[in-house]
C-alpha cells in the first residue's frame, strides 16, 4: 500500500556531515545515567523508555478520558455532581434509553442532528473530494503560474479555522455581506435578500464554508499520488493510441485508489466530527438546519450540564464511526483483492 | 501525458474557478479589514472607497486582544516544542529498534486522533476540575491542563511524520556515532536530531498550527485570563455592534504568522503530511 517514493528531505541532509566533531563531554549526561543500567536490559528497554512519555501522556488526555467518558454515560451525573462525581447515582441505560427514544424531546434531537450530519458528510466529502480531483489533475504538467497557484490552495488549509470561517460569517451577514451583494445586487437573482445564518440556508452556508477549507487537503494528498505515478504507464498507453480520457479513467483514477480509500475515510472522521465550523459560523446556537452531531452533543451537555446524557451520545457517536470505518475498511479491502 | 488540445483551457476554467473560490473569501478578509466601520455595516463593496489604517489600532482595544494573543503564543509554543520533543524520542525508538508492542503503540497513537474531540471533551473537562480538588493541580480553566491537551493532538501526526524523516537518514550515521563512543542518545542527540532538522521544524510548525486554531476545548477549558484567541475572536461578535472591520483586521493579524510559517515550510510540510497519509 505504500504508494510515496519520493526522497524525503532527510535523505539528502543527512549526506552532508552531521554536525558532530569531537565528543563534548557536558552532553553525554544521558548516556552516563542509562550507563547504570546492565547492557542486555538497557537494549531491551531502551525503546520503551523512549516511548514512555508519549504513552503517558496518551493514556491521560485519550485513553483514560474514553473509559471515564464510558463510565459517565452510566451515571445520573447532572449539574449538581460535576466537581464530585463519585457521588453521582447510577443511572443504568437511562442515559442511553432516552438518547435512541425518537417519541422523547431529546431523542427527537438526536436522531434529527444525526440525519443533518449524514447529509452533510455526504455532501461535503463528495464537493471536496470533486474539487480535489480536478484540481490536482489539471496541476498535472507545466504551465506558468502554477506554483503560485499551488500556493494559493494551500492558505485555507493554513488558515486558523475560526478565522476562515468568521470571514465567511461576515459575507454571509444579510445587509452588509458579500453574497447577498452578488446574488441580489449584482446578478439581480432574488428580489428579497435571503437569510445565510437563520433557517434552511443555514446547511448551504455550513456546507460552502466546511467545502472551502477542507478541499485543498484532499487536493494535497492526490497531488502527492498523481507524482507517484510511474510516467512510463502513460507512455505506453499513448504508444497503444490512448486519448487523455482514456488514461485518466484507464491509468489515473484506477492508481489513485489506494489513496482515495484512505482520504475518504480521513475526510468522514473529519467530516462527521467537525466542531469548529457551526460553532464560529452560528455561534452556541446552531440553527436546527445545520445542527451537527458534535454541536448538538456540545450544546445539550453545556446548556443542561447533564454529563451523564452527553456521554452516553458521545458513546453511541463513537460505535457508530467505528461501525461504519470497520464496515467501510472491510468493503474497500475485498473489492480491491477482488480486483 | 500527451496532452490534448483543449486541456489548457480546461485547466484555465478548471483552475480559475478554483483559484477565484479560494481567493474571495480572502481578499474580502483584507479589504474589509482597511474600510472605516460605515462602509462594513452598510452595503459591501469590491472596492473600499476610505482606506484607513484605524481597524488595526481599535481592535486591541475592543477586546483585550492582546492578552488572547499572548496567551495563544503561550499555549501554542509549549504545546508545540512539548510535543515535538515527546514526538522525536517516540520516533527514533519506532525507526532504529524493531521491539514487541511497536505495531500496535502506532496503531493506537494513530487512531486516537480519529475519536471524536467531543468524546473526550467532557471526561477530562471532569478529570481535570476533580485533580484540581483531589491534590491541587488546578488544571481545569488553566493554561497547563490547555497545553497538555494540546500536546497530544499533534503528537500522533507528529510521531508519524518524524518516523518518515529518520527512516531517510541512514542508520550508518548513528553507528559511526556509537562506534566513537556515544550511546544510542547520544547519537540521536548528535548525529540524528541535526541531520533532521528541517523536518524538525516542519513538524513543530504543523505542532503550533494545530493549537493556535483549536476552538472545542479552548471554549470550555478557558476563562477570561488564560482565554486564546479562537474563543477571543469572538468577542467582538457579542457586543451590540459587531466591528466588522475590526474582526476581519484582527482575524488577518492572528492568520499571517502560521500561514507564512506554513507557506515557507510547505515543501518539507506536505511531504511529511502526504506520506503519512498515502502510505
Amino acid at each position: 500500500m505504500v504508494v510515496s517514493t519520493t526522497p524525503r528531505p532527510g535523505a539528502r541532509r543527512g549526506a552532508r556531515s552531521p554536525g558532530g566533531g569531537p565528543p563534548r563531554p557536558g552532553r553525554r549526561g544521558l548516556d552516563r545515567v542509562t550507563a547504570l543500567i546492565p547492557v542486555r536490559l538497557r537494549r531491551l528497554g531502551l525503546p520503551y523508555l523512549l516511548i514512555l512519555p508519549a504513552i503517558l501522556l496518551e493514556l491521560l488526555i485519550h485513553l483514560v478520558p474514553m473509559v471515564v467518558g464510558i463510565a459517565m454515560s452510566f451515571l445520573k451525573l447532572t449539574q449538581f455532581f460535576i466537581r464530585n462525581w463519585s457521588a453521582a447515582p447510577g443511572a443504568g441505560l437511562a442515559n442511553y434509553e432516552i438518547a435512541v427514544d425518537f417519541d422523547s424531546a431529546v431523542g427527537r434531537g438526536l436522531l434529527h442532528s444525526f440525519t443533518v450530519t449524514v447529509a452533510f458528510t455526504l455532501l461535503a466529502i463528495g464537493l471536496a473530494w470533486l474539487l480535489g480531483t480536478a484540481g490536482a489533475v489539471l496541476m498535472q504538467g507545466s504551465f506558468r503560474g502554477r506554483g503560485l497557484l499551488r500556493t494559493l490552495f494551500l492558505v485555507p488549509y493554513a488558515l486558523p479555522a475560526y478565522a476562515a470561517v468568521i470571514t465567511w460569517s461576515f459575507m454571509f451577514q444579510r445587509d452588509s455581506g458579500m453574497v447577498n451583494h452578488v446574488l441580489v445586487d449584482q446578478l439581480g437573482l432574488a428580489d428579497d435578500r435571503p437569510f445565510w445564518l437563520i433557517g434552511g440556508n443555514s446547511f448551504v452556508a455550513l456546507l460552502v464554508t466546511y467545502v472551502w477549507r477542507t478541499w485543498p487537503f484532499a487536493f494535497l494528498m492526490l497531488m502527492a499520488a498523481l507524482q507517484n505515478i510511474p510516467s512510463d504507464l502513460y507512455e505506453a498507453s499513448a504508444i497503444d493510441g490512448a486519448g487523455w480520457w482514456k488514461q485518466l479513467r484507464s491509468i489515473t483514477l484506477p492508481m489513485l485508489r489506494p489513496v482515495n480509500q484512505v482520504l475518504v475515510l480521513v475526510l468522514f472522521l473529519w467530516t462527521f466530527n467537525d466542531f469548529n465550523t457551526p460553532y464560529v459560523l452560528f455561534g452556541k446556537s446552531a440553527p436546527e438546519e445545520a445542527d451537527l452531531i458534535s454541536i448538538h452533543i456540545y450544546q445539550s451537555s453545556f446548556v443542561t450540564w447533564n454529563f451523564g446524557s452527553g456521554s452516553a451520545m458521545s458513546v453511541l457517536l463513537l460505535l457508530f464511526l467505528l461501525l461504519v470505518t470497520a464496515v467501510y475498511l472491510v468493503a474497500t479491502s475485498r473489492r480491491r483483492s477482488d480486483a | 501525458m500527451r496532452e490534448p488540445r483543449w486541456l489548457p483551457w480546461a485547466r484555465w476554467i478548471g483552475l480559475g474557478s478554483l483559484g477565484l473560490f479560494t481567493l474571495v473569501p480572502l481578499y474580502v478578509m483584507a479589504t474589509s479589514a482597511i474600510k472605516p466601520l460605515g462602509d462594513v455595516q452598510g452595503d459591501f463593496s469590491w472596492i473600499p472607497t476610505t482606506v484607513t489604517l484605524q481597524p488595526f489600532f481599535d481592535m486591541w482595544r475592543t477586546v483585550p486582544l492582546a492578552h488572547y494573543f499572548v496567551n495563544s503564543l503561550i499555549v501554542a509554543s509549549a504545546a508545540s516544542v512539548a510535543s515535538v520533543v515527546v514526538a522525536i524520542f517516540a520516533a527514533y525508538a519506532i525507526s532504529r529498534y524493531r521491539f514487541p508492542g511497536r505495531k500496535i503503540f502506532s496503531i493506537t497513537v494513530l487512531s486516537t486522533q480519529m475519536f471524536p474531540g467531543i468524546l473526550f471533551l467532557l471526561p477530562l473537562f471532569m478529570i481535570f476540575a476533580n485533580l484540581g480538588d483531589l491534590i491541587g493541580l488546578e488544571l481545569s480553566a488553566s493554561r497547563t491542563g490547555l497545553i497538555i491537551t494540546y500536546l497530544t493532538f499533534s503528537l500522533p501526526f507528529a510521531i508519524w511524520m518524524l518516523v518518515g524523516y529518520l527512516d531517510s537518514i541512514p542508520t550508518a550515521l548513528d553507528e559511526a556515532a556509537q562506534v566513537d563512543g556515544s550511546g544510542p542518545l547520544g547519537a540521536l542527540l548528535r548525529v540524528v536530531i541535526p541531520a533532521a532538522m528541517p523536518g524538525i521544524v516542519a513538524v513543530t510548525i504543523y505542532a503550533f498550527m494545530t493549537s493556535w486554531g483549536e476552538v472545542l476545548f479552548a471554549s470550555v477549558m478557558t476563562d477570561e485570563s488564560t482565554r486564546t484567541l479562537a474563543v477571543g475572536l469572538q468577542g467582538y461578535a457579542t457586543q451590540n455592534d459587531v466591528y466588522w472591520n475590526q474582526v476581519m483586521a484582527a482575524s488577518l493579524v492572528v492568520s499571517v504568522p502560521v500561514v507564512a510559517g506554513f507557506l515557507l515550510l510547505q515543501r518539507y510540510l506536505v511531504q511529511g503530511l502526504t506520506a503519512g497519509a498515502v502510505k
